[in-house]
């Protein structure tokens, strides 16, 4: 690379800030180790920026010199990697941002009506304080999220610019399963408790019965992903396992941001250990010694929790050269991802892991044969890897039995708006929505519409209550599961502003890459704002059609499941 | 190489193969089209070894840079085969089958262990055996070189250390394995192809085969003289004898690009007769007695040149001369023609194809081919002859086709102008990637990224020497003295100082250069030049 | 012998080797597909999506230049899903830039019966001239990003170009957008040549169209082998009026594979930097003296 550094030099802070992540090059006068070497570190670039950003609040010229220098890589692919991600600051910032959501959940409660008064208060957006998409907090109805020089952020909700300081308060499981059991029941940060609970009874059944049979287990359960796309767990893994390409790579997909969901942060929150135990299980049945699990950059709490079971198993011989002593390898590395809701898309997510912009790349191929570093790769949601301690422990048949068709087992939903409890619910498959409402509470005044899915699903209307909340049920009204959210609109709620909302928030998200998504988020958003809703067709045919992604590809779903319900522009 | 006057490959064997060493070569600003296909070797897999003095822009990509002291190169090298040999890597059966001579060199490389080309080269031992290892275990090498090696005293000693390397692990031959010495000109490898080399004819045929010459002097009528010619080092040898009274200059500015252009520039205005036939009013046009205006050959003339592949395509003309300048081909028929031999006119074309009757390497290419085929490469002896990829496969037939490649024992000299006190600093030579030769084209384009001409330092002797980028200073050699300004470098180390040699007109960094040359090549130890730097 | 693959494209059924795309399965039986990010020698990063057919059994529609062709896969190129996709692409296109530069779109706008008035027309160009070989206008920028990959792996290895900043905000930047001569760039102009829009060109040629003096019916090109090495690339010179107005090199030569060096791209000025005024043949030839 003809790499020519910046003249600007790093301070004694940011060198400081970099040292535990990315050590200072070694260079001789006679001797360079560089080449593949050097290119084989570039999957630190994301966590060096964000030594910068946690470590002296912004990424500055030399701070990012440094960086380049440390890793070769040349400064404008770095530039172009941090400026791909909103929590990473190109310029200087105050000691303190303030993010604040106000995207669907928030907005319906009052979200504008806070940041008017606030930017009366703490100044003008921009500088002290920023809008922010949704922040997984919808439970409390407001949130913001502090970044601070100096340590990795922390949540606030619900939101009160006089209490930033005040740690978040809990979302309830306001109906638990099996998933959810221990979620506040057994202390997240103590492993003991953990196995107390029946913790590492499903890794030792796993190695008990090996790895092909785990496999097994996990086809027979009849296990979909539950990040959306609903493809089969067991054919994906059994994929990987049989590759003769070494190595294998487990990712587990954390990166929840579609507006709506918070179901995974509370798995992570409540009950790390199992998640980490699911891991091993699926690194020992597919051949994977390393998973890394990539967690949203607004998920500081989900952060040090998972973190905290990394460590303490890799203390505890539970992660490592030699897992439980039964003879595998197996470790995980967080990592965190930095504001862009693309990044959850799993090619978006891969490139991210390796150092480049979290643009997704078409498929075929997939992860399982192209994947992390071009290796076959298993990538699975959170929720997707806890099901299969319970597969593991009590068997695919039995978990099958549950649900019908593509839909088995239970199913987790973040259920939000106008409702009377708004919290996490695990239901078994075959719920409707109306169950899932009323089990969070009930509606709080009656609704115009649900918001099944999130932004990229769609709308739902108060006379569809009673479909069931399953792949089949939702394709058969339109619509889909997506990311389990829930969002009970109220009729007080101004419907044509959450979908303007919506709307924002895809040109916000969109990478960028492809022409579609690009310029028809661009496009659809100054329709609605124009009221021209003759040109939404189009734009919805070719996003949805001609996208590289699933976010183009549903960037106008609720958009127009909102139309097709006469919520909008008052044509009923 | 073993009686072949070129690279034995093609620039897509590197694309695919395992190990690339480039060695003496910063192609990556000298040769950047090359250096595409070496990334492309790279990208699919290939590691890359890079052994220069300084950490060049090529080095900058190397999985393991070497930097070894100036002139060190035959140490390296036998360093190199010595551990092949001690550690069993060396292909035995190549070396029997295709190869004389293995006995004497394993001997003579004996004595160079790693640890003594360490204290030698300066480069670690172990990554000296890493090289070794590396290159020897292999399945397919690619070893390039270009004017690290050959300008030098020892320039052809320096070729043989690296062909011997190839002959120990049979990388030559092969498809991906091979000796690639690229070529600085666009067209040096055409002008040894058409015998411009003292001792060839056409084709490389060697003039004193009375054979050859009876051939040749068939087909033009007049006898040829029987005895090799002189090189460009021989030539100003001459001058200096007076024996050389007279110089037709054709395309080439010795006055500033020969070692010690003070000396050039003295024997140059002594002679009885210089003429000069150049694109532009060189340094060495400003000292002849009759100027030929000439034609830029590649865009203003028709004809071919050969590339670093062995590749024959034609140029081609796009414009006219301008002014009085005329094309090479007709002012030397037109001086046959007022010398008293009529050649009349004859096309390009004409030309080639009297070549291609009297050189069997060139006879398949006909116009016709080249156009067809985007060039050929030879040899290519007849019209159905698709052209070599890579040369001496004959070298892997059972048994071997022709003679048997030699392993030629050499040995380290290190270079002739000694680092003392009074001139501790090794000053080395080379390219910028805007610029090209002593600068005459080049210099004419106004390029974001010219340098210009400085004297590049490490950050240490800059420091010692109480001097900042653009700060200027005072070059002295044994020879002569020049001034110019600073430029601190991170590719280098403390003693070894780094110039181009493009701006004649700024920086005669050939006032300094010394002119030990190379007896069996004629090239001058341009890389090497003891040096002390005052400040100004 | 190779292995093939055997697809039906428009109902012509065709045979061709493993690995090939649906792009050149489309060639080979004469259809007609458009690309604009698609370059033979550039890795297919299917961003413009003009390339989209149909592909019967897939939810959407596929770029033709990087899917890969499956036995037996039917292919449609030209429906009217396929049409409408291409048209918004277009639309899309043609109403944030300027494309009055790339050769083909207009003809195609025209073939799709794009309308891109109906959604606004581009900003003014704003030319960025911060060096004397390169003018880089991003009012004509598609984010096709052949450049990113001419600079990048593909050719250059330079990576003085990326793609920055995310979404509608994306666009092609040097680190912390400072100028070319202040970024890694070499100056090579390999990115120039893989431009489809106009919005990367050389400033010789910037220079004449901004004078009203570019006239391609007037230029001829012919092809010869640059003198600045020994590695044989070769060179289209671009004459117009009996001077050297643009370089390039063929994409087909295996040698260059359309890429060049600073000095072959840009070093030819000194055939004739004769200074204005100087017509007399003497006078020419004291010029270049």
């Amino acid at each position: 690379m003809d790499i020519r550094f910046m003249e600007v030099k790093a301070t004694e802070a940011e060198r400081a800030a970099l040292d535990p992540v990315v050590e200072a090059p070694s260079t001789s006068p006679r001797l360079v180790v560089g080449g593949r070497t050097a290119r084989s570190r570039r999957h630190l670039l994301l966590p060096a920026l964000w030594a910068l950003q946690t470590g002296v609040g912004w990424v500055s010229r030399g701070g990012l010199d440094e960086i380049c220098r440390r890793l070769e890589i040349p400064p404008a692919e770095a530039y172009a990697v941090a400026s791909f991600y909103d929590l990473i600051s190109l310029e200087e910032r105050p000691e303190r941002t303030v993010r604040i959501c106000d995207d669907v959940v928030c907005r319906m409660a009052g979200a504008e009506d806070r940041l008017a008064d606030l930017a009366a208060r703490l100044g003008p957006e921009g500088e002290a304080w920023e809008r922010s998409s949704c922040l997984g907090r919808c439970d409390r109805r407001s949130a913001a999220f502090v970044q601070e020089v100096g340590s990795a952020g922390r949540s606030v909700a619900p939101f009160d610019p006089a209490w930033l300081d005040r740690p978040p308060e809990p979302t309830p499981v306001v109906a638990a399963g099996p998933l959810t059991e221990r979620i506040g029941h057994a202390d997240p940060t103590d492993l003991d408790a953990y196995r107390a609970a029946g913790g590492y009874r499903a890794l030792r059944a796993a190695v008990a019965m090996g790895p092909d049979a785990v496999i097994r287990e996990v086809k027979d359960s009849g296990l979909v992903g539950r990040g959306g796309a609903a493809f089969p767990t067991g054919v994906k893994w059994e994929a990987v396992a049989g590759s003769p390409r070494r190595p294998h790579y487990l990712i587990c997909n954390a990166d929840e941001s579609e507006p709506g969901t918070f179901k995974d942060r509370v798995l992570i929150e409540g009950d790390p250990y199992a998640l980490v135990e699911a891991m091993t299980i699926a690194g020992y049945a597919t051949g994977c010694e390393r998973g890394y699990v990539y967690v949203r950059g607004e998920y500081p709490e989900a952060l040090a929790a998972l973190g905290h079971a990394v460590d303490t198993c890799r203390r505890r011989g539970l992660l490592g050269d030699d897992v439980m002593g039964a003879g595998f390898a197996f470790d995980i590395e967080i990592r965190r991802g930095a504001g862009a809701y693309i990044c959850g898309e799993e090619t978006a997510l891969i490139a991210s892991i390796e150092g480049h912009r979290g643009e997704p790349r078409a498929k075929p191929p997939f992860p399982t044969t192209h994947g992390l570093f071009g290796k076959p790769t298993v990538v699975n949601n959170v929720e997707t890897l806890m099901n299969v301690l319970r597969i593991v422990d009590e068997g695919g048949l039995s978990y099958a039995e549950h649900g019908e068709g593509r839909s088995r087992g239970t199913k987790l939903f973040a259920v939000s708006g106008a409702v009377a409890e708004p919290g996490v619910v695990e239901v078994p498959f075959g719920a409707t929505i109306g169950d899932v409402i009323s089990a969070a509470g009930g509606p709080s005044e009656p609704l115009a519409a649900v918001l099944v899915g999130g932004a990229a699903g769609s709308f739902v209307g108060p006379d569809d209550l009673d479909v069931p909340l399953t792949f089949e049920g939702m394709a058969s009204v339109g619509g889909a599961l997506g990311s389990g959210a829930v969002v009970a609109v109220g009729r007080s709620s101004d419907v044509e502003d959450l979908v303007r909302r919506i709307a924002r928030f895809f040109r916000e998200e969109s990478c960028g890459q492809c022409v579609p998504c690009r310029e028809g988020t661009r496009r659809q958003e100054e329709a609605l704002a124009a009221g021209r809703f003759d040109l939404l067709d189009d734009l919805a045919a070719v996003m949805g059609d001609a996208s590289i992604c699933g976010l183009g590809q549903t960037a106008s779903s609720a958009v127009r499941s909102g139309i097709a319900l006469g919520l909008l522009g008052g044509e009923s | 190489m073993f009686g072949a006057g070129g690279g034995t490959s093609s620039y897509r064997e590197i694309e695919e193969t395992d190990l690339i060493v480039l060695w003496g070569s910063n192609a990556r600003a000298a040769h950047p089209i090359f250096f595409h296909h070496l990334l492309q070797g790279v990208r699919n897999g290939a590691r890359l070894y890079v052994v220069d003095p300084r950490r060049s822009e090529s080095a900058r990509f190397a999985d393991l840079w070497l930097g070894l002291d100036v002139g060190t190169d035959i140490a390296l090298a036998n360093a190199v085969g010595r551990e092949i040999i001690a550690a069993g890597l060396e292909n035995r059966e190549f070396i029997r089958r295709a190869t004389t001579g293995f006995e004497a060199y394993a001997e003579s490389v004996q004595p160079w262990t790693l640890d003594r080309a360490e204290e030698v080269t300066g480069v670690p031992a172990a990554a000296i055996r890493d090289l070794a290892h590396a290159y020897a275990t292999a399945d397919r090498a690619q070893l390039c070189w270009t004017l690290g090696i050959t300008e030098h005293h020892n320039a052809t000693d320096n070729v043989l250390a690296l062909i011997d390397l190839a002959l120990l692990c049979g990388h030559v031959g092969r498809y991906g394995s091979g000796l690639v010495p690229i070529r600085g000109q666009n067209n040096v490898q055409g002008g040894g192809d058409m015998g411009a080399l003292p001792n060839k004819l056409p084709g490389f045929q060697d003039v004193e085969d009375p054979d050859v010459r009876a051939r040749f002097e068939r087909m033009w009528g007049r006898p040829i003289p029987p005895r090799a010619g002189r090189h460009l080092t021989l030539m100003f040898e001459g001058m200096e004898e007076g024996v050389v009274r007279a110089v037709y200059a054709i395309g080439e500015n010795p006055a500033t690009s020969e070692a010690d252009a003070g000396r050039a520039t003295r024997l140059l205005s002594g002679l009885d007769l210089l003429v000069v036939q150049d694109l532009f009013l060189t340094e060495t046009a400003r000292l002849a007695h009759v100027v030929f205006p000439a034609a830029a050959d590649w865009a203003e003339s028709e004809g071919t040149v050969t590339s670093s592949e062995r590749r024959v395509q034609r140029v081609r003309k796009a414009l006219d001369p301008p002014g009085q300048a005329r094309e090479d081909r007709w002012i030397l028929s037109e001086l046959a023609r007022r010398l008293g031999v009529d050649w009349g006119q004859p096309t390009a074309e004409e030309v080639w194809d009297e070549l291609r009757a009297l050189s069997p390497i060139h006879a398949g290419m006909s116009y016709r081919r080249l156009d067809a085929h985007g060039g050929l490469q030879w040899p290519c002896r007849s019209e159905d002859d698709p052209g070599e990829l890579f040369l001496h496969s004959r070298l892997w037939k059972d048994p071997i086709e022709g003679p048997p490649a030699p392993f030629m024992a050499v040995d380290h000299d290190p270079p002739v102008d000694r680092l003392t006190e009074e001139y501790p600093i090794r000053l080395t030579t080379g390219r910028h990637l805007d610029s090209y030769n002593t600068g005459v084209q080049s210099g004419r384009y106004r390029s974001p990224r010219r340098v210009g001409g400085t004297l590049d330092l490490d950050p240490f002797d800059a420091a010692s020497l109480g001097v900042r980028d653009g700060d200027r200073v005072r070059v002295v050699s044994r020879r002569g003295a020049i001034e110019a300004p600073v430029r601190v470098s991170d590719g280098l180390r403390p003693g070894l100082a780094f110039m181009a040699f493009h701006y004649p007109e700024e920086t005669d960094v050939n006032r300094l250069t010394i002119e030990a040359w190379d007896p069996k090549s004629g090239t001058a130890e341009f890389k090497a030049t003891a040096v002390r730097v005052e400040k100004l | 012998m190779s292995r093939t693959v055997t697809l039906t494209v428009d109902g012509h059924e065709v045979a061709l080797p493993e690995g090939s795309t649906l792009l050149e399965a489309a060639r080979a039986v004469g259809v007609e597909v458009p690309t604009l990010c698609y370059l033979e020698t550039l890795t297919p990063v299917n961003v413009c999506r003009i390339c989209v057919v149909e592909v019967e059994g897939s939810r959407t529609l596929v770029p033709a230049c990087s899917r890969v062709a499956e036995p037996g896969m039917v292919v449609r190129t030209g429906s009217a899903r396929v049409r409408r996709a291409r048209r918004m692409v277009l639309e899309l296109l043609g109403s944030a830039v300027h494309l009055d530069l790339a050769p083909e779109v207009a003809s195609w706008m025209e073939e799709y019966g794009a309308e891109p008035g109906r959604w606004g027309t581009p900003p003014a160009p704003e030319p960025r001239v911060d060096n004397d070989l390169y003018v880089r206008d991003y009012g004509r920028c598609i984010l096709c990003y052949k450049c990113v990959e001419a600079c990048g792996v593909d050719a250059q290895w330079t990576f003085a170009i990326a793609v920055a900043g995310r979404g509608d905000e994306a666009h092609i930047s040097t680190e912390y957008d400072v100028d070319l001569p202040e970024s890694a760039c070499v100056f090579c102009g390999n990115c120039i040549a893989v431009c489809p829009t106009g919005a990367l060109m050389a400033k010789s040629e910037w220079d004449l169209r901004q004078a009203g003096r570019w006239t391609p019916e007037t230029q001829h090109t012919t092809t010869t082998v640059c003198s600045y090495c020994g590695v044989g690339c070769n060179l289209e010179l671009w004459v117009q009026d009996g001077r050297v107005v643009k370089v390039t090199s063929p994409l087909d030569h295996d040698v260059t594979r359309g890429n060049l060096c600073i000095k072959g791209r840009f070093g030819y000025t000194y055939l004739h930097d004769l200074p204005e005024g100087y017509l007399t043949p003497i006078d020419h030839l004291l010029s270049r003296f």
